[in-house]
């Protein structure tokens, strides 16, 4: 988009978004909606307190364990099988169900099997995030070139070599797609555990918060939620394309 | 008829200019095309000659100068103009008999009057019996003449042609040029054909306009005449025919890398 | 070749139920059933109906919101596609609600709208409306130039155009942003019955919990999880049934 000549940066008309926000905060005409400003406020006052730092913590955990078992587990897993006929055809069906399942539904299953904690929000986590995760490393293998796992072989690489050396970085593109996909539903994942388990993190938070009517902190919590989401997702957004430029020369 | 339309010129190009930012696509060109003729744009590629055609169909405007067609400046597309596109830019969701009558949908003409006039030219570019297939089950060479047919249906009086042949194969498109021979020969139409292929354009041309990149401008105009009346098949043969090719490609060696 | 893939799929099915029904007899907790307690839980809550009047219950906000997020997603979409202005204005808000965790809002739509109905609604509209308005404006953007330029040269009005070629050349990534944005309201509704107020699936979920039924709360998960699965993967039978081949640059997440 162009105005008086001058090409405006993407995501520019935020700001405009912004004013009006605050324009309609000033002007009081809901009260869920306070001022802009207001929230801004209240965020520079909750930002170092305790019951933020702690919500900040253990969400921060339980996202890094989840997704670090979804990458561990899931990026192996869709490039085995990628390579094995047998163990595809066993495992897609499953994984494809998984995909598209609510996964929402199997929180009440994870908190009576796990305890109302850490350790079944971090499943939830790795649930959302790992069958994409699979499912793409698993692409990324089917369309490596024959030639190079020939070239592998011809040169005597032992299967390990040849795993970790051939397969995951000629998918790497197609891996870090999945990863990215997977790390933007952890971020929901961590989101919806901690809502339904709501005595840790940002779910205890929301409760104190809601129960009374502390709009302002509600949303002050909700900016920084998905400020962080945003930069994550496009932090791997840029990786993907710095890969992508690489694999376009491949 | 007016004294205009009976003119000889069809479509005149004068001293239009066109930039893309920086490129300069366009400098000061000026070009007629005779009436019921066949003129090739010939030269080699981003010299310009989609961005003219582009223009004379007045779907991109000049930055200046003026496109007649029958006497009249050229605004915007117009039913006197057709348009064949290099890509077909076929309908994927519409079999083809709904595509060879879309020209003819846009403009408002009912569905069992356009069919049947669709039907017609299906027939004349040699598709019978693939009204109801869909582009994707065709071949490239089928699929450009569904895209003449389109063309052909609306019946105007000037066809631009941009480059139809060249997403077909070798065999596909002599046929092609022939059946463009013909078409010249019994449709009193004006033909605008846009080839990079020197033997095409000789082949095929009344008129042949070279055009040269950097700046972009008219280098010449060549008028095949002697081998037009000798048959289709011995074209190829004629010593005028061979004669013009290597004088365009001395021309043109130079602006190849 | 066919018999392979089916009977590979028949194996990895026994599997996978057989090591549920394994881990249920060893047990591995106290509130783990085995896979055939938790078929019979099944088939009681089929004959008593129980299953069909909450699918009725839990389908209806999701029913409802796919609607309103259809209607407005592609509509924004369209419009978001065609004008380069309203682009830069709106398209960034759909951007960062996708990457977000909107399930956030859930405590402020109570706090806003109450426990009811219309809470249930919108949970399902903001969870599947940015993924419907995103692929929907990404389709409508991506046109091929060359059938736009065909349609204006044989003299197509804007409205044909659109009509005519935007639309229908859109159509397939649409649909296929329309079952992500289904897939994302199944959550939604999922969640707002189990965070908002219990009925439904939601009931049955939590019922069975508060009274450790836990035959019959696996046997409601199963049941909607399948049904979800099933639904979404005959839509994507149908897609590809309707539009074959044509098929460009979508949105997933
Ligand atoms: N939409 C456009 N934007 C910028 N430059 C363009 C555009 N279209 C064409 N050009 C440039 O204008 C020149 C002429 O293009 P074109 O008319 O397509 O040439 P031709 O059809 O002879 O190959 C080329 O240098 C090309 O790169
Ligand atoms: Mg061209």
């Amino acid at each position: 988009m162009k105005a008086f000549g001058y090409q405006l940066p993407a995501m520019s008309s935020l700001i405009i978004w912004g004013l009006l926000w605050e324009l309609v905060g000033q002007l009081e005409l809901t009260f869920f909606l306070p001022a802009l400003s207001e929230i801004f406020i209240t965020l520079s006052e909750i930002i170092g307190t305790k019951p933020f730092i702690k919500a900040l913590t253990e969400t921060g955990q339980a996202f890094f364990l989840g997704t670090f078992y979804a990458v561990t587990i899931g990026i192996p897993l869709g490039i085995l099988m990628g390579k094995n006929r047998f163990i595809d055809e066993l495992l897609l069906p499953w994984v494809n169900v998984f995909l598209s399942a609510p996964l929402t539904a199997l929180v009440p299953v994870l908190m009576v099997l796990f305890g109302f904690g850490l350790k079944a929000i971090v499943i939830t986590t790795s649930l959302f995030a790992i069958w994409i995760i699979i499912l793409n490393a698993r692409a990324g293998v089917k369309q490596i070139n024959p030639a190079l796992v020939e070239m592998a072989h011809s040169f005597g690489a032992s299967p390990m070599d040849a795993f970790f050396k051939i397969y995951f970085w000629a998918a790497l593109p197609e891996i870090l797609s999945g990863v990215r996909i997977g790390f933007i539903r952890a971020v929901k994942g961590v989101i919806i555990g901690q809502l339904l388990i709501s005595i840790v993190g940002f779910g205890a938070l929301f409760e104190l918060y809601s129960s009374q009517f502390l709009m302002s902190h509600f949303w002050a919590v909700l900016l920084v939620l998905f400020t962080l989401a945003f930069s994550i997702s496009e932090f791997l957004a840029m990786l993907e394309r710095k890969v992508e430029y690489y694999a376009s020369k491949r | 008829m007016n004294a205009i339309s009976t003119s000889s010129k069809a479509v005149e190009v004068r001293n239009v200019f066109k930039n893309y930012g920086e490129v300069e696509a366009l400098q000061d060109l000026s070009l007629d095309f005779p009436r019921g003729e066949l003129t090739s744009l010939l030269g080699p590629s981003g010299c310009g000659k989609t961005t003219l055609l582009k223009i004379i169909a007045g779907l991109l405007p000049a930055d200046s100068g003026e496109v007649m067609v029958n006497g009249e400046t050229v605004t915007g597309p117009g039913p006197d103009r057709a348009f064949v596109f290099q890509d077909f830019a076929l309908l994927p969701w519409a079999s083809v008999i709904r595509n060879v009558a879309f020209g003819l949908e846009l403009r408002g003409v009912g569905k069992s009057e356009r069919e049947a006039i669709a039907e017609k030219y299906i027939a004349d570019v040699g598709l019978d019996g693939f009204e109801l297939k869909f582009p994707h089950q065709l071949s490239g060479g089928m699929r450009q003449r569904v895209g003449l047919a389109r063309a052909l249906s609306v019946d105007a009086q000037v066809l631009l042609m941009d480059e139809p042949f060249s997403a077909v194969d070798e065999q596909t498109r002599r046929k092609f040029q022939e059946d463009l021979l013909n078409l010249v020969k019994h449709e009193n139409k004006t033909f605008l054909f846009v080839t990079h292929s020197i033997e095409e354009a000789v082949y095929v041309s009344d008129q042949i306009a070279l055009l040269l990149p950097r700046p972009s401008r008219v280098s010449e105009i060549i008028r095949p005449s002697g081998f037009r009346d000798k048959g289709i098949d011995s074209i190829r043969r004629d010593s005028e025919y061979l004669d013009i090719v290597d004088r365009i490609w001395d021309s043109l060696r130079t602006y190849v890398e | 070749m066919r018999n392979r893939t089916l009977s590979l799929k028949i194996l990895s099915s026994v599997l996978i139920f057989g090591a549920w029904e394994v881990a249920g007899r060893v047990p591995v907790s106290f509130a783990f059933p085995t896979f055939l307690e938790s078929m019979a839980a099944l088939w009681t809550l089929t004959i008593e109906g129980t299953i069909f009047t909450a699918y009725v219950e839990t389908l209806k906000p999701l029913v409802v919101g796919v609607m309103i997020s259809a209607f407005f997603g592609i509509g924004l979409g369209v419009w978001i596609g065609l004008s380069r202005k309203f682009d830069w204005f709106v398209s960034p808000i759909f951007i960062v609600m996708q990457s977000a965790p909107l399930a956030a809002l859930i405590p402020l739509l109570i706090m806003v709208y109450g426990i009811g109905l219309t809470s249930k609604v919108f949970v399902v509209c903001i969870m599947a409306m940015p993924v419907i308005v995103l692929n929907t404006s990404g389709a409508v953007r991506n046109t091929s130039v060359s059938i736009i330029e065909m349609g204006k040269s044989f003299l197509g009005t804007r409205r044909e155009i659109i009509m005519k070629i935007i639309m229908p050349s859109a159509s397939p990534i649409i649909f296929v942003g329309l079952r992500l944005g289904i897939s994302a309201g199944f959550i939604g509704a999922i969640l707002s019955e189990l965070k908002i107020t219990p009925t439904g699936v939601g009931d049955i979920i939590s019922y069975s919990r508060s009274i450790a039924d836990y035959p019959s709360m696996y046997a409601a998960i199963f049941s909607i999880i399948l049904l979800a699965v099933l639904f979404l993967n005959i839509l994507e039978r149908v897609e590809v049934m309707i539009f074959k081949g044509i098929n460009k640059g979508l949105v997933s997440d």
